[in-house]
């Protein structure tokens, strides 16, 4: 990508990561630390990868995206409304009583959301059945879920990783967002998950490993997955992030994983990003 | 009922499948290594490019075929009772029942007639976990005919559809004609002093109860109630109202099953004694399937004597 694509895209990350922030603080309720650890991921995903029309969400041969770890809405749906699939504003009723925006993906009410998700485990399986239709489709569709490094617990995972690699679903992406984070603390002490790698090669995968905040990086892993079609293997982007990416006091702590900001700290998050976006333009 | 056809209803789903599968290229089939069991064997013999077997995971098997759902395909997904409803019921609720996706679940080898694989394989559970999710319909064939009519239902039907159906051959009574709808019951026997409503494999013992009960003199009214959810409440007033007493019968805990769905709208719309037949709240065990039914009183002659005692007879 040219540095002027890049620019561009580190600058929607940054309004992305605004979104996240004012959802979570309007909700006083949400998910900012793994909303923020994949950001990048999504920004990248919905402005430069899939193959998708905002105006129009049920375009039968669009490309699909499965939240597995379903809490991240606030980064789902702040990368959605940037990309045009509902008004901006609209963040401020996340998890309200009277708002579409669910605090876990619903794909009924939210435009742009392909599948109901938020109890983990179950999206990369809804993701390999999706897989598996556009394959017997014969349509040229690619998916792609977004799991956690904790979900790697949930032994669905692995049950949904036999079976995409048991029927060559190359057109599947599965992308794990390493951030070594969870609930109870850090996923090697709460239930070591690692070695990632490892695992799903010996499931019959190709694994990728890239930093999840390199939009160069994330090119590469991309590009890698286009490569990997014909291959009957599925891909598996295995990418290191920092929790809470981009707000200071938020990086690399396991209690940010579900925590709304406060006034105070929302003030000071936004006008971290705000540096930040300055940063970009001057660079 | 000696001379009587018998068929499993497993295998009214086999064959449902396959006739099914030859109008409709969208309908897929998922198993997870039972399909010589649930017979969806038979479908995949004559669709084995539309037939999916998962292996022994059956959580992923119930939210793939979410997926394939989400792409236009009509999946029907097969495994024993005790693993779709049971095992899998969290996958069913959010993945399926949430999104009201176009899933139809056909478990096999549902209740206590599975027989000598024993408790852990005979679920009494099915019915009442499969109720309490908004928006799913819940349904048990009495009869081959009955359970083909009701698979091809349950394709026509938009929406997440469970059906259970059994591992042991049984009386078909229904003639090919027969009319079956989605939430319609069936009046089998008219009558007037007491109404015994039974689903699945307990209609024809009902049949036989009606009958045993008229020749004692006491006018039943035998009444199939296929669906379960949801449930034909204008029939069952209408019998709360003719009848003044009903009995219930289900191969089925009589917790959280048809029993208590009749409970739940007569006593609301319309109060009358119900006494319910089925599953005491209690495990099965290993055995011949005729005779663990008779041991549990799922049985005409167990229908007959809990009749008249509620009657005071």
């Amino acid at each position: 990508m040219t540095s002027a694509e890049k620019k561009e895209l580190q600058l929607t990350a940054v309004a992305v990561r605004e979104g996240v922030l004012t959802s979570t603080y309007s909700a006083q309720a949400g998910h900012p630390g793994g909303s923020l650890s994949s950001a990048d991921l999504f920004t990248y995903l919905y402005f430069k990868e899939m193959r998708i029309d905002p105006k129009n969400p049920k375009w039968e041969d669009r490309d699909r995206f499965v939240l597995s770890k379903g809490h991240v809405t606030p980064g789902l749906y702040s990368t959605l409304a940037q990309r045009g699939y509902f008004p901006v504003e609209d963040l401020k009723g996340f998890r309200h009583i009277d708002s579409y925006l669910q605090g876990h993906p619903n794909m009924n009410t939210v435009p742009g959301v392909d599948a109901s998700t938020g109890s983990l485990g179950q999206g990369l399986s809804i993701a390999a059945g999706m897989a598996k239709g556009a394959k017997q489709l014969g349509k040229d569709i690619n998916v792609y879920a977004l799991c956690g490094d904790g979900e790697m617990a949930e032994g669905q995972i692995w049950e949904a990783t036999m079976f995409s690699a048991h029927y060559k679903l190359d057109n599947l992406c599965i992308i794990v967002d390493v951030n070594g984070l969870q609930i109870d603390g850090r996923t090697k002490d709460v239930m070591n998950t690692a070695p990632l790698d490892e695992k799903f090669e010996a499931f019959g995968c190709k694994v990728v490993k890239i930093d999840g905040h390199d939009f160069d990086d994330i090119e590469k892993a991309f590009g890698k997955f286009h490569k990997n079609h014909g291959s009957d293997k599925p891909t598996v982007i295995l990418m290191k992030t920092t929790k809470g990416k981009g707000i200071s006091y938020m990086e690399d702590q396991a209690g940010w994983h579900g925590k709304a900001p406060n006034e105070e700290q929302y003030k000071q998050g936004m006008a971290e990003l705000a540096e930040a976006r300055k940063q970009i333009e001057e660079a | 009922m000696a001379d009587v056809k018998k068929i499993a209803t497993r295998d009214s789903y086999g064959n449902a499948l396959k006739a099914l599968g030859a109008e409709h290229e969208n309908l897929v089939v998922l198993d997870a290594d039972l399909a010589g069991a649930t017979k969806t064997g038979t479908f995949q013999k004559a669709f084995p490019e539309r037939h999916f077997d998962c292996g022994i995971a059956e959580a992923n098997m119930i939210n793939v075929a979410a997926g394939l759902s989400t792409m236009g395909f009509v999946p029907f997904a097969a495994t024993f009772a005790m693993f779709a409803a049971g095992r899998a019921y969290e996958m069913v609720r959010n993945t399926i029942g949430y999104p009201h996706l176009n899933v139809k679940i056909g478990a096999t080898h549902g209740g206590i007639s599975v027989g000598e694989d024993g408790a852990s394989h005979q679920c009494c559970e099915d019915f009442a976990l499969m109720r309490t999710i908004p928006g799913m319909t819940v349904m048990c064939p009495s009869d081959d005919v009955e359970a083909r009519k009701m698979v091809k239902a349950a394709y026509e039907h938009v929406g997440p559809v469970y059906i259970r159906f059994g591992r042991a051959a049984t009386p078909v009574f229904h003639a090919e004609d027969y009319d079956f709808q989605i939430g319609k019951g069936e009046v089998l026997q008219d009558g007037t002093d007491v109404a015994i409503i039974a689903t699945g494999i307990m209609v024809p013992e009902a049949i036989e109860a009606g009958k045993a009960l008229a020749e004692q003199g006491i006018s039943a009214r035998v009444i199939n109630m296929a669906t379960i959810k949801p449930l034909d409440e204008e029939l069952v007033l209408k019998a709360a109202k003719e009848c003044g007493k009903i009995v219930t019968v289900e191969e089925h805990n009589i917790i959280g099953g048809l029993g208590e769905a009749v409970c739940g709208v007569v006593s609301e719309k319309c109060p009358v004694p119900v006494k319910r037949i089925g599953v005491n709240d209690e495990f099965g065990h290993s055995g011949p399937a005729a005779a663990l039914l008779k041991q549990f009183g799922l049985c005409a002659d167990n229908i007959v004597k809990v009749t008249k005692e509620f009657l005071g007879k």
